[in-house]
């Protein structure tokens, strides 16, 4: 998937040592540029104020602390930066992680990954370009944790529609999901317009309605 | 300690009202009643103790050059008298000790209770039984010696020789006007009346002392009663069950302490570690043609790794949740609900992060709750909250199911009600059958120590 574009400049945060170099690693192979890569959230947004990144790579727990001062830092610097693309790798599936990211900034350029997700190294590459490009991506196991519940207004959506709503919220275009789903690109339309209208999104520019529906299911665990 | 009401003479004698008080009188009465009380004590157990008071005469009186009484005789009585006290001691102590607890009133406000073992079966074999069995009949026997021979001695010298001396000395001028002749006074010995009265001064001044030593010494006599005859064993149970429930809050840190540190090492090191190789495996499969049997056994390696990696991260989620630490239970709450298998809702509204064990606590109280509703109540719906109030924080799951939950039917709820307890928190549980079952547990949470663990 190499491309021709000019390299992406990372800026990588992660406070484990040997992590932090196989992904520089495996950054530098797939055509990303590391300027810099770091060991904890100050590091971070000090590297970033330097450098002027397109992206920030950012471990959730870092030192001192060892909660979440990643996060934090990173919902910061969205803020600061707002053409900033920022992906966070969690160790675990936690909805209130993913909903102060994707609710910061303008909730594009964001993404919530599971740390596990750098294994499968070619499509992790690809997720952050997507990030870069200004999609935002939900790993698919909080979107698997979100369907599980049967709670209104997502109780709303067809099982076909929730199916298209996860695919949204990994950050795919309508024609890949009708890629995967084996249907017209039509069919992924209209699908994602009865979504948008059972959760009562108003027709604002698509990506915006895109992240709104994906901030919904996140906000129904928030109550 | 502050003495604003005393409780023993002792404690009266530091007080500054001491002497206009009731102190010193009761301290007296006390005393005296020592010698009357010492008196039935001392007949009581001469009694018993007879044989030996016989060889001790038989002994004295014994001339140079007697053959009797034959030595073997002389032991026989000592037996016999051993014998008899021990057989007949307690049978004497017992009433003796009842009114010494009762005459402890006199100089201890403080209650005591017998320290004595009740007979657990009825009949008089039981009762001998247990009397001579247990430690307190000793006790109170060891008591009653000292009541028939030291104490009375003491009380007898503390309350003469003081007031003795006082009285002599204020009335040394009046009897050495009406009876001239040298009276011994102290130290020395005075002839007229004038020499006399610097001694009669000594003597107003020795009263308050005698004041004091009545309250030293009916307070040193009342500690020893009280150390004797009271149930130690009341006041020891109770300082050990404190005791045992700090040591089991302090193994409860200890242990909530320890998964941290085992969840750190795990996720700083296996975790991470276990990532990277993964990782690399994956990037290593990249430099492989794709029909490669290389490629092939890699693929399988890789994904072994993976389910590997996913299998630790529960693991460790298990141990001690991330976000529990970052988030407290708002935080932490619906990740639970999210992960059982029935719809449950959470209400999580919480002024203030918790202290770190009360929050594991309600943690793991909701995620029991929640496997138990999930195995056996057969309910479409379970609902969670959890609220302060006051200074309690209300843990409240329910569900809709079959309802007849009972703690005695699992080890779960059992598990659950000991982790209550260690918090000094209260588990109560509805569950009719036919249901609905409603768990509510109440954890008592100090606002003025929020800590994040």
């Amino acid at each position: 998937m190499r491309s021709e574009q000019p390299s992406i400049r990372v800026v990588l945060a992660e406070d484990g040592v040997l992590l932090r170099e196989g992904l520089a690693g495996l950054l530098s192979r797939f055509g990303f540029e590391v300027v810099a890569a770091v060991g904890d959230a100050e590091a971070m947004s000090a590297a970033v104020a330097e450098h002027l990144p397109d992206l920030v790579v950012a471990d959730i727990r870092m030192p001192p602390g060892f909660s979440d001062e990643g996060l934090r830092a990173a919902v910061e610097l969205r803020s600061a930066y707002p053409e900033l693309a920022v992906v966070v790798l969690s160790q675990y599936v936690e909805q209130s992680y993913a909903y102060d990211l994707l609710d910061s900034g303008r909730a594009d350029r964001v993404g919530y990954l599971l740390k596990d997700r750098v294994a499968d190294v070619e499509e992790f590459a690809a997720t952050l370009r997507q990030v870069t490009a200004g999609r935002t991506v939900v790993d698919p196991e909080v979107v698997r944790q979100l369907l599980h519940r049967r709670r209104d207004p997502l109780s709303r959506l067809s099982e076909r529609e929730q199916e298209v709503l996860a695919h949204i919220a990994e950050g795919h275009a309508n024609s890949v999901i009708a890629q995967l789903l084996v249907v017209s690109e039509g069919a992924v339309s209209k699908h994602v317009g009865n979504i948008f209208s059972k959760l009562d999104l108003p027709p604002d520019d698509d990506v915006n309605r895109r992240v709104l529906a994906v901030l919904a299911y996140l906000r129904g665990t928030e109550r | 300690m502050p003495a604003e009401t005393p409780l023993t003479p002792i404690q009266a004698v530091a007080t500054r009202r001491f002497l206009i008080g009731w102190w010193p009188w009761r301290s007296a009465g006390y005393l005296l009643t020592t010698l009357a009380v010492g008196g039935v004590a001392f007949a009581g157990l001469a009694v018993l103790a007879g044989p030996w008071l016989g060889a001790a005469a038989l002994v004295l009186g014994r001339e140079p050059g007697d053959t009797w009484p034959h030595p073997a005789l002389v032991g026989l009585l000592l037996v016999a008298g051993a014998l008899l006290l021990a057989g007949g001691g307690p049978l004497v102590t017992l009433p003796l000790a009842a009114l010494e607890r009762f005459r402890l009133r006199l100089v201890d406000t403080r209650p005591v209770s017998s320290a004595r073992r009740r007979p657990s079966w009825p009949g008089f074999g039981a009762w001998a039984r247990t009397r001579y069995t247990d430690p307190a009949t000793w006790r109170e026997l060891a008591y009653a010696v000292l009541l028939a021979s030291v104490l009375p001695a003491t009380a007898l010298v503390a309350l003469v020789v003081p007031l003795g001396t006082a009285a002599v000395s204020v009335a040394a001028p009046l009897i050495l006007r009406t009876d001239p002749g040298p009276v011994a006074l102290l130290v020395t010995q005075v002839g007229t009346p004038e020499e006399a009265l610097p001694f009669a001064a000594v003597g107003v001044a020795l009263v308050p002392v005698c004041a004091y030593v009545y309250a030293l010494l009916a307070g040193a006599h009342a500690a020893l009663a009280r150390e004797l005859l009271q149930s130690r064993g009341r006041t020891e149970l109770s300082d050990e069950l404190v005791e045992v429930a700090r040591s089991r809050a302090r193994l409860f840190d200890l242990f909530e302490a320890e998964r941290h540190r085992i969840e750190r090492d795990l996720h700083d090191g296996a975790q991470q570690r276990l990532v990277t190789l993964t990782m690399q495996l994956g990037m290593t499969r990249l430099d492989l043609p794709a029909d490669s049997p290389a490629a092939a056994q890699l693929d399988k390696a890789h994904e072994q790794a993976k389910q590997l990696m996913s299998e630790l991260r529960e693991l460790i989620n298990g141990i001690h949740p991330q976000v529990l630490t970052d988030r407290g239970l708002p935080g932490a709450l619906p990740g639970l609900a999210e992960r059982c298998s029935i719809p449950a809702t959470v209400t999580a509204e919480l002024p203030r992060r918790l202290p770190s064990p009360i929050e594991s606590t309600a943690y793991f109280v909701v995620a029991e709750a929640l496997a138990n509703v999930a195995k056996h109540s057969g309910a479409a719906n379970a609902t969670v909250s959890a609220r302060t109030e006051g200074s309690l924080l209300v843990v409240e799951v329910a569900d809709d199911g079959s309802g007849g939950a009972a703690p005695e039917h699992g080890t779960g709820l059992t598990g659950l009600a000991d982790r209550v307890a260690v918090m000094a928190g209260r588990m109560e549980m509805s569950s009719p059958i036919g249901g609905p079952t409603l768990l509510r547990v109440e954890l008592p949470c100090d606002p003025s120590s929020p800590q994040s663990g």
